[in-house]
């Protein structure tokens, strides 16, 4: 029994190494990793639009990835890499959009929404709390 | 006045209704270019047919399109005729070779013709990002002043040409 189980992890196994295969790249520091991964994760892919880069396997995505790779070995911030691309492919390229003022409402809308509710909510309990006192 | 009030979520649903509307049918792959009203982004290019590198010094000084293609790109053999055709009537147009191989995109010009007045090789893909470029066939168009003022993706067609041509001057 111990026998087959062994056999089915190195089975497992077996196919692990190939999809490691897939993209191997090299860092100068654990930081320029990190910042990698969180950057690719941040960028939206523009071919495949509801992916980012990290998941996109497409060829635009995989130049791109390469693309962030080199400029943070180069020691662009992360500042100036995201500025890279938006000035190619616009604020599209961000999961997170900046907040200028077409991104307001986006940004602020769900609060002031919110404050909406709440200034309702109180003028109902208001009005409700004067009909109770003027019917007693 | 009370009763005013009650309409406000039939109000909201009409106005909502109306927005919702006038965005159907729109194209959801379409993504606006970030280039559009800036120059030709430099470049140092090797041109495909005459091994000798190119800037953005040797581009027409006319309007033109700029046409990111490849052998590889299957959209591009659908694409390719009508450049052909586009060229016959005085059409200038830039190719762009993108992420190919040299053999490879002499061998399709050969077979299929050429329609373009110069031909860069973008082997690497790195023209391609500072463009934009999402994928192949895409097609830029750049007005008499160098300014990018159109950006097309996907294959031209005689359904779109028109489109196209409206920015071509």
């Amino acid at each position: 029994m111990t026998s087959l189980k062994v056999l089915f992890i190195w089975f497992v196994l077996a196919f692990s190494v190939s999809s490691m295969a897939d993209e191997i790249i090299q860092f100068s520091s654990p930081l320029n990793k990190t910042r990698y991964q969180s950057l690719i994760e941040e960028l939206r892919c523009p071919k495949c639009q509801n992916q980012n880069l990290a998941d996109s396997a497409s060829g635009i995505a995989v130049d791109l990835r390469e693309q962030v790779h080199q400029m943070i070995e180069n020691r662009k911030t992360d500042q100036e890499i995201i500025e890279y691309m938006v000035a190619r492919y616009g604020e599209f390229v961000l999961y997170r959009p900046q907040q200028s003022s077409a991104t307001f409402l986006l940004w602020y809308g769900p609060f002031i929404l919110l404050g909406l509710g709440l200034v309702a909510f109180v003028l109902v309990l208001r009005a409700n709390r004067r009909k109770r006192e003027a019917s007693l | 006045m009370r009763k005013i009030l009650l309409f406000i979520p039939l109000f909201v649903f009409l106005i909502l209704g109306v927005f919702f509307y006038l965005q159907l049918g729109k194209d959801t792959q379409y993504m606006p270019s970030a280039l559009i009203g800036k120059n030709v982004p430099n470049f140092k290019l090797v041109s495909l047919e005459t091994d000798q590198v190119l800037t953005q010094a040797d581009l027409p000084k006319r309007a033109y399109l700029i046409n990111f293609w490849g052998t590889w790109c299957p959209a591009c053999h659908i694409e390719h005729p009508f450049l052909v055709e586009l060229a016959e009537q005085g059409v200038i147009l830039v190719g762009v070779d993108y992420k190919d191989e040299k053999a490879l995109a002499e061998q399709w010009l050969v077979e299929k013709g050429n329609p373009y007045t110069m031909i860069l090789m973008d082997e690497l893909g790195h023209f391609g990002v500072d463009l934009g470029v999402t994928g192949a066939p895409e097609t830029f168009v750049v007005n008499r002043a160098g300014q990018i003022v159109y950006r097309h993706q996907g294959p031209i067609s005689a359904e779109n040409w028109p489109e196209i041509r409206g920015y071509l001057q």
